[in-house]
């Protein structure tokens, strides 16, 4: 019976699954443009993957289409615009400008301005707010004397 | 007074926008197609694949493309929603067995119940592809000139049915 498990035990390591092999083009100059063109571009399911990176269905899926259209000889361009019209903007990392982008791409900038006009503006009324102080011809020479300090002074 | 209402001001309304953004779910991906055709396709039926059946058929009505597959969770939960709707015979609804095996997807129908006028297999996924599907289940409404009207990301429940598709068919099929 022991014996009997342990050698059940040794077949465990059979069962374990490392998943179907990723399928390559023939042509490793195509394999290498579908790759450059898929890591600018989303994976829908795990949103964070470049669809070059991605080992989800889908993801392959997209690839074998990419790399279909680019053995028709559609050039890149042609291929992202295919893949946005099925699935929207949101499948390129690199968000294109439009107007409801607009906030997206130049918002840091208009903050950047607001900031510098704040920072200019405050300081001019501070500006103003400063007056030069005049001193009294007793004070003057007291400061003098504070100044400088006669030669014969101790020093510590 | 100014000096401590401004930066509240400035707070609350930044958190307003988070607050919002909080609830937006990311995978909704809102379609490009919605007001597009719908593309065409041409596939094997899925309990006779020697007969094809072609999107083109459907000119002229107001119909439902479900994307489903017998290994999706969420479609389990969509079905009886579906089996509902075909008892009322409201909008004709079909199926595209989604990267499935087709006996798979044959049994699932047999057990489950069967709301489709008709299944077709999309076995590789192109036309999936090209219909912008990225998880199963995802539903099209498409209008009588074989426009996409509305797409359901994940299961249509009973209440998105009701608020959302129902109205929009009684205003297709009314034009």
């Amino acid at each position: 019976m022991k014996n009997l498990l342990i050698l059940l035990f040794c077949l465990l390591p059979g069962f374990s699954y490392a998943g179907e092999a990723i399928d390559m083009a023939d042509d490793p100059v195509l394999e290498k443009r579908m790759i450059g063109l898929a890591e600018n571009l989303r994976c829908l399911v795990c949103q964070n993957e470049s669809l070059a990176s991605s080992r989800s269905e889908l993801a392959e899926d997209l690839r074998r289409e990419v790399r279909e259209q680019m053995q028709k000889g559609l050039t890149d361009q042609e291929i992202i615009d295919y893949l946005v019209s099925r699935y929207g903007d949101f499948v390129l990392f690199d968000p294109p400008v439009k107007s409801y982008t607009l906030l997206l791409w130049y918002g840091p900038f208009a903050l950047l301005l607001a900031g510098l006009a704040g920072l200019v503006f405050q300081l001019s009324k501070r500006n103003n707010k400063v007056s030069e102080a005049r001193l009294s011809a007793e004070d003057e020479q007291r400061a003098a004397a504070m100044l400088n300090p006669p030669e014969d002074s101790p020093k510590d | 007074m100014m000096r401590y209402i401004l930066p509240f001001v400035v707070f609350m309304v930044l958190a307003v926008f988070l607050f919002i953004g909080l609830g937006l779910n990311p995978h909704e991906v809102p379609s490009p197609l919605i007001n597009k055709p719908a593309p065409a396709f041409t596939l094997p039926q899925l309990h006779d694949p020697s007969r094809q059946f072609s999107s083109q058929n459907m000119k002229g009505q107001v119909w439902l493309l479900n994307y489903w597959a017998s290994w999706c969770a969420a479609c389990k939960t969509e079905h009886p929603v579906f089996m509902a709707l075909a008892r009322q015979n409201i909008v004709p609804i079909y199926g595209v067995d989604y990267k499935d095996k087709r006996e798979n997807g044959q049994a699932w129908l047999r057990d489950g119940g069967d709301p489709y006028v008709l299944s077709v297999s999309d076995m590789d996924g192109r036309t999936g592809i090209d219909y912008g599907v990225y998880g199963v289940p995802e539903t099209y409404l498409i209008d009588k000139e074989g426009v996409i009207r509305y797409k359901q990301i994940g299961a249509v429940t009973q209440q998105i049915l009701q608020e959302k598709i129902l109205p929009l068919v009684a205003e297709l099929q009314a034009k």
